[in-house]
């Protein structure tokens, strides 16, 4: 590689769209621009390959088409879920359930529920990221209602036991919602083995267009629509649909295989184990019930603000829970929540791989990360954990 | 932060800082900030006729807090005392070509870093 190479694994972001997608979707602006809801032949086109659509993705988690709604992304799908269910099941009880890592599309809008008079509770989990089931099981009350527990998490890539979760929650006889947007087509899912009654997906994590998305409503799942209008979506969503965007969503769907989620694996396993080949550096999350795509690790002593510069004049686009890389300057909830003091999720970097992701790029990436984490090590008065125990007893400044 | 907000003078400070590391036989040093908020400084200063005449420093924090203390120890090399406990972090920031306004607490570290830096080269009397 002469020239700067672009090497992108912040696919736990966005994802580049497969070319094959976008071919898929280029009729559907040209030539097939009907709107589904008209009568006319043009109609009929589009109603046609929203049905096809809609099938691909029913099968992919062993639903019926009739189940599945489609939406804007994985943020409406968590929010016409959550808040849709808790205002539908209002008078059988006020009490929802949720975990510390569960993306700001659902722990945002519990909080709003918390404001709206509903009864929240936000599980902890252990260090490793998982829930421990004796914790929900004890959780949960006769006036409890929802459990929304996200299959992988989006920060540290933990993948949570849905099945084992669902057992619990239709004993009972509670609904039970999943934020699946990061496992879609990387973890197996079958809503029905686990007893899903709802789970949110998002089409550009998997190599799909962004602003398409989609809600699975197992059928008699009482759902107050969040959208007003036209009876698109089953009634549960109005709004013309995103037709060109649906078919992406689809096509992307149907391109993954499990050689692929194999191949992502091992490449993970590279990237991972390189990494913590270098000194003081951890593994944040579980190892063993991991996504297929995560790492997220934390170098001591420096911080990730500053790494992420270095990856990025080397051509790497990677992401941080480090504080300052947020507009918010807190440190990542979720590896907080995991127990990973202040200090140490300051210098979290996560790379989330994705299907084009090439073993030449893990081999750059493992070659130019020693070089930059001894730089930063160089600049840093914190060689080692004595002089960070030392550092830690200072006067704890009110500058931030 | 996103990489297109930092100016080229602040990329330059902490991709090539001039003034990182430790002086053994400093006259003066001064430690502030803790690793929970992110933040851990050090700075050595080297005092001849009221002047600093040397000046390094060591950070853990994120590339404005190592840009920021690199430019302090820029404009301090050569001032006098009084001078040098004037800089304020307006003077750092316009020195850097602005930086948002989330991120300008990042270069106040460095200034009270100079200052203990400074009181502990006084307390030990060599005035």
């Amino acid at each position: 590689m002469d020239e700067k190479p672009e090497i992108y694994l912040d696919n736990g972001a966005t994802t580049k769209v497969d070319v094959r997608v976008v071919e898929a979707m280029i009729p559907y602006f040209l030539k097939y621009y009907g709107n589904a809801s008209s009568l006319h032949h043009k109609g009929a086109e589009a109603r046609n390959a929203l049905n096809d659509a809609r099938q691909v993705i029913a099968d992919r988690i062993n639903a019926d088409n009739d189940e599945i709604v489609f939406t804007s992304g994985g943020s409406e799908s968590d929010n016409l879920a959550i808040r849709g269910t808790s205002h539908a099941l209002k008078d059988k009880g006020n009490h929802i359930i949720t975990t510390t890592i569960e993306h700001p599309a659902v722990l945002e809008t519990y909080k709003q529920l918390g404001k709206e008079g509903f009864e929240v509770t936000v599980l902890n989990v252990d260090n490793d990221g998982m829930l421990d089931l004796d914790k929900l099981r004890s959780a949960i009350k006769d006036n409890t209602v929802l459990v929304s527990i996200m299959h992988a998490n989006n920060e540290v890539g933990v993948v949570q036991d849905l099945e084992k979760i669902g057992e619990i929650c239709a004993e009972k006889n509670i609904v039970f919602h999943s934020d699946c947007v990061q496992s879609l087509c990387k973890v197996p899912i079958n809503v029905k083995q686990m007893n899903l009654s709802l789970a949110a997906f998002a089409s550009h994590k998997l190599h799909g267009p962004k602003g398409v998305g989609a809600l699975f409503v197992k059928r008699g799942t009482k759902l107050y629509r969040q959208i007003y209008g036209g009876s698109h979506e089953l009634g549960l969503r109005a709004g013309t649909e995103n037709i060109p965007g649906i078919v992406g969503f689809a096509t992307a769907v149907s391109l993954w295989t499990d050689d692929d989620v194999e191949r992502i694996t091992s490449l993970r396993d590279k990237l991972m184990t390189g990494l913590l080949e270098i000194n003081d550096t951890e593994l944040n999350g579980s190892r063993e019930s991991r996504l297929c795509n995560n790492v997220n690790i934390s170098f001591n002593f420096i911080e990730g603000e500053g790494i992420l510069l270095h990856l990025d004049k080397n051509g790497i686009c990677a992401s941080t829970g480090s504080a300052c890389s947020s507009q918010s300057l807190d440190p990542s909830h979720v590896l907080l929540a995991i127990n990973i003091p202040h200090s140490k999720a300051h210098g979290a970097i996560r790379f989330t791989l994705s299907r084009e992701t090439k073993e030449e790029e893990v081999d750059y990436v493992l070659k130019v990360m020693p070089n930059i984490v001894n730089e930063l090590r160089g600049l840093s008065p914190i060689k080692n954990n004595e002089d960070l125990a030392e550092a830690e007893k200072m006067k704890f400044d009110d500058h931030h | 932060m996103y990489i297109d907000e930092y100016s080229d003078k602040v990329k330059d400070h902490f991709f090539h800082p001039k003034h990182n590391g430790k002086l053994e036989d400093a006259d003066g040093m001064g430690k502030v900030g803790n690793p929970k908020c992110g933040d851990v400084m050090e700075l050595f200063i080297k005092v001849e006729d009221n002047k600093i005449s040397e000046i390094k420093f060591q950070t853990f924090g994120c590339a404005t807090a190592i840009a920021s203390t690199d430019a302090l120890c820029e404009l301090a090399k050569g001032m006098t005392l009084e001078d040098a406990e004037k800089i304020s972090k307006q003077d750092i920031v316009d020195y850097l070509g602005g930086m948002p306004a989330i991120k300008v607490h990042c270069s106040i570290l460095g200034e009270e870093a100079l200052r203990e830096a400074i009181k502990d080269y006084r307390s030990k009397g060599k005035t």
